[in-house]
């Protein structure tokens, strides 16, 4: 029975045995290593880092810093829209000029911060950064599969990046950056400036960065599952980071290929995309002739059509994984879940042309998408369901990560209930290209995806840092941004049912029909979106503050189940995450268990004994011997 | 994992070398062949462009007519006989033949200078006859899809060209993680050969 | 899923067995080359209709293509994993090959 008692050993708890084992070995290492340092330089340990945990950090903040930029570029574009052809300080210092928006830069913005909210703050966040950091610690491994690759991943990510700012900032004088729309449909991409080459360029640096990530994690999740982690007990984060990852393998390489052609149409002359006889500019274009558009646009959907469900899927496994800590209950329905997790992965490969219903396709091929649409929609139903059921009989403890995940619920409900009559292709005929699309997009994306986002960061800050955010200020932040997201995007609904087309710099006031539906809502939007930022704020000097000055908190600040809060508090660089192998002996979601002598277990505790303690506040860094 | 690494403080990574019990696998053999199911997309969506592109066509060139099949039926000799190169390298080291395999590698490789060699004096000949992407769509995807394959010929040769030199001591010091790893880019050596099996009679015999 | 021993330490690793399969590669890279004169006899010498000729064309690159995955890339003795992947991953190539021509096919009528 001695064995089985526990020890603390550094931050780490362990059975006596393997304390015993452990220790002995340290001793003998210790001398050994007396002899050669284990030394690693800066840029070794934190710029080329090969540890999960930090690329994970680098991943995050570079996703923050983009994500930041996206929404800035949106500010400019509402202040647009909500004051037409008004002059702006910040349009002025950003465009140079008089400060008032010409209609190519409003193009500009519009293309930019698609792209830059979806490839460089989004996924880069969701699967790079939350992925990376908790993905290996949740299965028990001590590393991704490839720590070399994923170091290489993160340095394709940035440098693309990198290009797409560039972009924006270089190429004033001679056009500007990429302005045809995050979807770069030709002819228009093709002819149009400079910028459309460096999106074109950082968008296969992009590419290949998801590729490589996207084998590491599977490689991670299939191979180096701990003992007793058996398909059944992942949590359901893993589950969800693992079908995005077959998304990304499979779906991006036809956009790559597309690219590749799209950069052969604007710099080697071929004619891909450009129909024959093209009049641009009152004169006939040139070139050969005899490509198609509508390649590109299948091409392109292939991949982002799936790509909505990776913006989406680990969203839904960061509040899965909240909404089971903050109720102190097994996930309702896990097994549904994860199938239905599953079969809306493989579905979304054949649903893409939903986004052509309006290209002239042939009624049996537009009866096919339209079919498949309709379908998808039962997985995402099936795993909402399963989370609000989740909340049914539960002492829902209110915390900060916990308003996150909570609000997801409804938002994505109505991003997910909006998308109906677009999947149809009849009302989609009135409801294409208007706002009512863009309402129905960031109501999936921005209160759905970066409030789950949000709900990680709260959530899993303490494991990365040892210190908590600060409670007050998450309030703030969670209560203002909800309002305020809601005064964005609601009458977006309205808009587009009024007709009031989507890419428009005046936000529709070129047209009759539209013009009041858009005078009535657009300077009100516009309030919000200002408000919203304003609201970011609290958020900003919370985070950074509590890097340094946040509460300390131990390994398991919210008395939760999964493998990650086995760990130590901020589990240190480069050492790997677990002194001894963990064996897994249950399910991830075992909260109250009746009998039990705490209101949790988790998945190392042995069969009846009692939860591992958390650790009184553990020292950074704090060697494997006490 | 063991106890000496369990001084060090953390482990190392499992199956690295060794395969793991239920998948049968080592990590890297996964790796490679979901990359390669990657590759499948990548050229799939080519070729489905080519089809694409074709079928839309109000007319297309005879692949045979526009381009040099004598080359190009070199080529795939070539590239057939540095897959076999390939495979007998390995299992040459899984023989601990160390000397016989560094040959094959090395036999492999020049197959591979070979192919890039005869690549660029077909793209010559069609340059002295003035025929460049821009100059139809059939150019445009033959010099695209070949120039993407070549590049990942390229690749390949790289990675062999480092197995060689500076990576050749793994073969001594660690035999059967070097073994894996000429095993990995065998496959995704193979898989080059195979799109060029496809493609060669696609783009210059149809 | 069931434990099983990994097999690098039996017979399959054997000196006769690699030999073995070592005239294997040899026989295969013999086929692999007559098929390729194959495939360029008849494109020269039978002429072919278009239509026949990229279905005679496709099938001996698919033969070809084949004995390369099965025999030099090993996936006649691969892991039920490995399967798995390519399947999924043979069924999303389809669909990428076949809708969007079909999409091409329907506006321009069938030729």
């Amino acid at each position: 029975m001695a064995q089985k008692r526990q020890v603390r050993v550094g931050s780490q708890w362990m059975y006596a045995r393997d304390a015993e084992k452990a220790l002995g070995e340290a001793l003998r290492v210790m001398k050994e290593e007396e002899g050669h340092g284990h030394h690693e330089s800066f840029v070794t340990k934190y710029l080329f880092s090969q540890d999960h945990k930090w690329i994970g950090v680098q991943y995050g903040f570079t996703a923050l810093c983009f994500l930041l930029f996206g929404f800035f570029l949106m500010i400019m574009m509402r202040l647009q829209l909500g004051w037409p052809n008004q002059p702006f300080a910040v349009i002025k210092w950003f465009f140079h000029g008089t400060g008032t928006m010409l209609p190519e830069q409003y193009n500009q913005l519009g293309a930019m911060h698609g792209t830059i909210m979806v490839f460089l703050a989004i996924v880069p966040l969701a699967v790079g950064a939350f992925g990376n950091y908790v993905v290996p610690l949740q299965i028990g491994a001590p590393d991704m599969a490839f720590p070399k690759l994923n170091m290489a991943s993160y340095w394709c990510y940035l440098p693309g990046g990198i290009i797409m700012l560039l972009s924006i900032f270089l190429l004033g004088q001679q056009g500007g950056a990429a302005q045809s729309g995050w979807t770069s449909y030709p002819p228009l991409s093709v002819i149009a400036s400079q910028g459309q080459t460096w999106w074109l360029v950082g968008m296969i640096f992009l590419i290949t960065s998801s590729l490589l990530g996207s084998v590491n994690f599977i490689v991670t999740i299939i191979q180096l599952r701990a003992k007793g982690m058996t398909w059944d007990r992942l949590p359901f984060f893993v589950w969800a980071q693992f079908v995005t990852s077959f998304l990304l393998l499979l779906a991006f390489p036809p956009l790559e290929a597309a690219g590749v052609l799209q950069l052969m149409d604007r710099v080697a002359g071929t004619s891909f995309f450009l129909p024959s006889g093209l009049v641009v500019s009152g004169e006939v274009l040139k070139n050969a002739g005899g490509g198609n558009p509508l390649l590109w646009q299948h091409l392109f959907w292939f991949l982002a059509h799936p790509e909505v469900y990776v913006l989406i899927l680990p969203a839904m496994g960061i509040v899965a994984e909240v909404i089971a800590n903050n109720t102190r209950k097994s996930l309702w329905g896990y097994r549904s879940m994860v199938g239905a997790t599953v079969f809306l992965g493989f579905m979304s490969f054949v649903v893409w042309a939903h986004h052509m219903f309006m290209t002239g396709m042939g009624t049996v091929i537009s009866a096919f998408f339209q079919t498949t649409t309709m379908i998808i929609s039962i997985p995402s139903v099936i795993i909402l369901s399963a989370l609000f059921i989740t909340l049914w009989g539960a002492s829902i403890r209110f915390t900060t990560p916990m308003l996150f995940a909570l609000a997801f619920l409804p938002m994505f409900g109505i991003g997910g209930l909006t998308g109906l009559p677009l999947g149809l292709a009849t009302t989609d005929i009135h409801l294409h290209d208007t706002y009512y699309v863009i309402g129905h997009f960031h109501y999936v994306v921005a209160p759905g995806t970066i409030f789950a986002m949000f709900a990680g960061i709260y959530y899993w800050f303490p494991k990365v840092t040892g210190r908590k955010l600060n409670d007050t200020l998450g309030r703030i932040h969670f209560w203002g941004s909800f309002v305020c997201i809601n005064g964005i995007f609601m009458p977006m609904f309205y808009q587009g049912l009024a007709g009031v087309s989507r890419r428009l710099f005046d936000g529709g006031l070129q047209y009759a029909h539209a013009k009041a539906a858009a005078a009535a809502t657009n300077p009100f939007m516009s309030q919000a979106a200002i408000g919203l930022f304003i609201f970011q704020l609290p958020f900003i000097y919370n985070f950074f503050k509590s890097i340094w000055w946040g509460e300390r908190v131990g390994a398991n600040p919210w008395q939760a189940t999964t493998l990650e809060w086995a760990a130590a508090a901020s589990p240190p660089i480069g050492h790997g995450n677990f002194a001894v192998p963990p064996v897994v002996r249950r399910g991830p979601y075992e909260y109250s268990i009746p009998g039990a002598a705490t209101d949790f277990l988790t998945q190392i505790d042995e069969d009846g004994g009692p939860a591992l303690p958390a650790p009184a506040v553990a020292p950074p860094h704090a060697p494997v011997v006490a | 994992m063991s106890v000496h690494e369990a001084a060090h403080g953390h482990m190392e990574i499992p199956f690295t070398v060794e395969a793991r019990p239920d998948t049968g696998l080592y990590n890297g053999k996964l790796g490679v062949w979901l990359f390669l199911a990657s590759e499948v997309m990548l050229f799939g969506a080519l070729f489905s462009s080519l089809i694409l592109i074709r079928t839309g066509a109000a007319e297309w060139p005879k692949g045979w007519e526009e381009l040099h099949v004598i080359p190009a039926t070199i080529n795939t000799f070539v590239l057939i006989a540095s897959s076999v190169f390939v495979v007998m390298a390995w299992a040459n080291l899984r023989l601990r033949n160390l000397k016989v395999a560094r040959m094959w590698i090395a036999a492999t490789l020049l197959c591979g200078f070979a192919f890039m060699g005869i690549k660029a004096y077909e793209y010559s000949l069609s340059f002295q006859h003035h025929h460049f992407p821009k100059t139809s769509n059939f150019f445009a995807i033959y010099f695209t899809m070949t120039g993407l394959h070549g590049l990942h010929v390229l690749g390949g040769m790289v990675v062999f060209g480092y197995f060689l030199t500076k990576g050749w001591s793994m073969a001594e010091t660690e035999p059967k993680r070097f073994t894996n790893r000429i095993e990995i880019v065998g496959l995704y050596w193979h898989f080059v050969d195979l799109v060029w099996i496809f493609l060669f009679p696609t783009l210059y015999l149809l | 899923m069931t434990e099983h021993v990994a097999d690098s330490h039996d017979d399959h690793d054997s000196p006769e067995n690699i030999k073995r399969e070592m005239t294997r590669y040899i026989g295969v890279f013999l086929a692999l080359a007559a098929l390729t004169g194959l495939t360029v006899w008849v494109r020269f010498q039978l002429q072919l209709p278009e239509k026949q000729a990229i279905i005679v064309a496709l099938i001996i690159a698919t033969v070809k293509g084949s004995l390369v995955a099965a025999f030099f890339m090993h996936l006649l003795s691969e892991k039920k994993l490995i399967y798995s992947v390519l399947v999924i991953t043979v069924v999303f190539f389809a669909v990428l090959m076949w809708l969007p021509v079909h999409d091409i096919l329907d506006k321009f009528g069938y030729r």
